[in-house]
């Protein structure tokens, strides 16, 4: 009898010894967007080919996930196995050694196929430190009804200028259409990704080859009292406070003129379901001013691994498989090609499928091809990115030039004063950090 | 002597007060209805309130994504816990500083509630790296521990203010009669104060299961409570307010019948001593 109950135990053990040895549990932390939710929910294509493979998903809200993800990879807390990080974190991580590169996403990968500008972001020489899920840039999007009633055509790429004589055009808040809607909520990623874009391209940079704030520029102020103007004036009352969901949800209940936001936008305000002016909608690219360089923006969200991760190799599978064509195909066969992640992958921009469901796609390649991080100002900058300096010190500077520049927007402080506390501000943080 | 009311007096302070609890409670029916619309009509301008399409779709999704009863086990799990621990120490620490007091306990005790207002983010790296070390991260362990730490202040607070209400005469006669000091407040101080303790404990029920800071940053998923299950229905990209009021609905739900069929206590325990 004992040697019955011995060996079961012995089976049982062993049993549990094979079956721990079997599951690499996977935890993912990522925010909660439709793209991801629809990869969350397409997981068991992926479990089902690596049955020794299983995911737990944390998702969180995209500051809330920021703050804990950098937490956590800083002080090596190993909670997560795979992240979700901006293209902001990827060159920054990378180069503090905190993140993993990528080399074991399989033969079939074609890294070649994403798209260069995306590839740079999240690359460092050469090897590739996360995976892009899906890459926005920014664009125009325009009710062409009003345009038409106001004989307004467009022939090729818009200035600012003649953004501004739209705008006054459209502008009829007594039949509650505004103008133009754009962000005005302060924050690094709210109301400064787009004016950081308009400084691009009225010609101004964040800072110079030395590092030095260029607040004080006349670029700057030609781009803030644009910004002011045309969004004070022709804009939705209390634009202080709208931020991409808010102008979201005033586009499509039919208020807004133009909107010129993320590309991503584009699947939202042509979906019946969620808009009323659906088959309304025109997209065109960014305005200019002096140039059209760094003129829209560039994002992406990638998969990263931290450094030390003790399943680096089930990782990567994982990221293979959510970045690769094939997850393209498999969520085109379960939601439709218009419901696939866009900006990524060229290859997606040359389906038929995809073009014929997706009437944005033109004006997102468009958008997202001629954004580069490297070359986004017209003037040398020393630092990467489009409506970013991929620096730690970006997100406490962009935050407080945000609120500086939304309380100008609300009329408490003039440009020249917002510029002056923006110039004196960040002078004061990069001296600080040792820039110079 | 007794000061009667005017009858217009009555009528404009229930008129005042009913104003005050509707405002108070709009954003909570706000956010039921809110949880019945669908996306689009979440966010229509002007806002509809009872004419819409009435939906359970939000309330499906939520369910299909995640799994909610795992999340509002923890948050029932930290939240009693952290406060029974609390309980025990908070006991024995109000006790001493309202029967014991020396001139150094309103210092001490003022001392404890300014710890309350240091900004949690500032401590956040240490902890972080302590809960690393200690193998504490996203365990429902190290979270009671942290729970009951930062609502402590507040237990201490009330009920020390209960206890002062206790007169030290009857603890001196059990003392006569030979209670050593456990008996003396287990079996004569606690069944006094039973008002006052129940209302701390369902105080820091409350403030336990509302902490969003401490358990989004020290959990992922084992330990995950239901402020973790509302965060994941926030986002930056895409119309959200829908599932989102559902997933509050759902989170608040047992905490407002707490707090329902125990409101007696709680504004007796809140308003003790506020008034003598």
């Amino acid at each position: 009898m004992k040697r019955v109950m011995g060996a079961a135990l012995c089976a049982l053990l062993a049993g549990g010894i094979a079956h721990a040895n079997a599951e690499t549990k996977l935890t993912i932390a990522t925010v909660n967007n439709g793209d991801m939710i629809r990869m969350q929910k397409l997981t068991d294509d992926f479990t089902s080919k690596n049955p020794d493979i299983s995911l737990e998903w944390v998702t969180l809200e995209e500051n809330t996930l920021r703050q804990r993800v950098t937490t956590d990879i800083a002080t090596k807390g190993g909670q997560y196995d795979v992240m979700t990080i901006g293209t902001y974190e990827v060159p920054i991580w990378a180069e503090k050694g905190w993140l993993a590169p990528l080399d074991q996403l399989g033969p079939d990968y074609d890294v070649d196929d994403i798209m260069p500008a995306i590839r740079s972001a999240v690359s460092k020489d050469d090897a590739l430190y996360a995976a892009p899920f899906y890459g926005e840039s920014s664009m125009m999007m325009y009710r062409k009804d009003l345009f038409d009633a106001a004989g307004i055509t467009i022939n090729g790429r818009l200035t600012w200028d003649q953004t501004l004589e739209i705008a006054k055009k459209l502008h009829k808040p007594d039949e509650g259409v505004y103008g133009i809607c754009l962000r005005g909520k302060a924050g690094w990623g709210e109301n400064m990704a787009l004016i950081t874009t308009m400084g691009n391209a009225y010609g101004a940079r964040l800072f110079d080859e030395n590092w030095n704030p260029t607040f004080d520029s006349a670029e700057w102020k030609a781009a803030l009292d644009m910004y002011t103007n045309i969004l004070g004036n022709y804009g939705p009352p209390g634009a202080t406070s709208n931020g991409f969901n808010e102008n979201l949800s005033l586009f499509n209940s039919g208020k807004c003129g133009m909107w010129i936001d993320a590309t991503v936008a584009a699947s939202f305000v042509t979906n019946p379901k969620e808009s009323k002016v659906a088959d309304k909608v025109g997209f065109t690219e960014a305005p200019c001013a002096a140039t059209c360089t760094g003129a829209n923006w560039l994002w992406a969200w990638n998969l990263g691994i931290p450094m030390g991760s003790q399943k680096v190799e089930a990782a990567q599978k994982f990221i293979a498989w959510a970045t690769s064509k094939n997850y393209l195909e498999l969520v085109a066969s379960k939601e439709g090609w218009a419901n696939v992640p866009p900006g990524t992958r060229m290859s997606l921009y040359q389906n038929p499928k995809y073009l014929e469901a997706a009437p944005f796609a033109d004006e997102t390649l468009l958008a997202i091809d001629s954004a580069d991080p490297i070359n986004s100002t017209m003037k040398p900058k020393p630092y990467v990115g489009v409506q970013f300096a991929a620096i730690p010190e970006f997100q406490g500077i962009g935050t407080t030039v945000g609120q500086q520049f939304s309380a100008a927007l609300a009329g408490q402080m003039t440009v020249e004063q917002a510029l002056a506390a923006a110039q004196s501000g960040t002078d004061r943080t990069m001296r600080k950090a040792g820039y110079y | 002597m007794e000061h009667k009311q005017s009858p217009l007096g009555y009528i404009s302070f229930s008129v005042f007060a009913w104003i005050v609890g509707l405002l108070i409670f709009f954003p909570i029916f706000w956010m039921v209805l809110t949880s019945f619309k669908s996306e689009l009509e979440a966010v229509s301008i002007p806002p509809s309130f009872i004419s819409f399409d009435w939906t359970l779709e939000n309330y499906a999704e939520v369910q299909e994504r995640s799994n909610y009863f795992k999340f509002a086990l923890n948050s029932i799990i930290l939240s009693v816990g952290s406060t029974l621990v609390g309980l025990v120490f908070a006991v024995t620490c109000a006790w001493a500083m309202a029967f014991n007091p020396t001139k150094r306990t309103k210092d001490a005790l003022l001392w404890m509630l300014s710890t309350k207002m240091m900004p949690p983010v500032g401590v956040l790296v240490p902890i972080y790296l302590v809960f690393r070390d200690w193998g504490l991260l996203d365990t429902r362990f190290g979270l009671i521990m942290v729970l009951f730490l930062i609502n402590l202040p507040i237990m201490v607070w009330m009920l020390y203010t209960y206890f002062k209400e206790i007169p030290t005469d009857i603890l001196e006669a059990a003392r006569m009669d030979g209670a050593t000091l456990p008996k003396e407040i287990i079996f004569v101080l606690l069944p006094m104060a039973v008002p006052g303790i129940a209302s701390t404990m369902l105080l820091n029920i409350i403030l336990a299961w509302n902490e969003a800071f401490w358990t989004l940053n020290l959990t992922t998923s084992d330990a995950a409570p239901l402020t973790a299950f509302i965060a994941s229905y926030s986002s930056p990209e895409g119309l959200f307010w829908a599932k989102l009021s559902a997933a509050s609905t759902l989170a608040v739900a047992p905490i407002l019948v707490i707090g329902w069929f125990s409101q007696k206590q709680l504004v007796r325990g809140l308003t003790f001593g506020a008034v003598k």
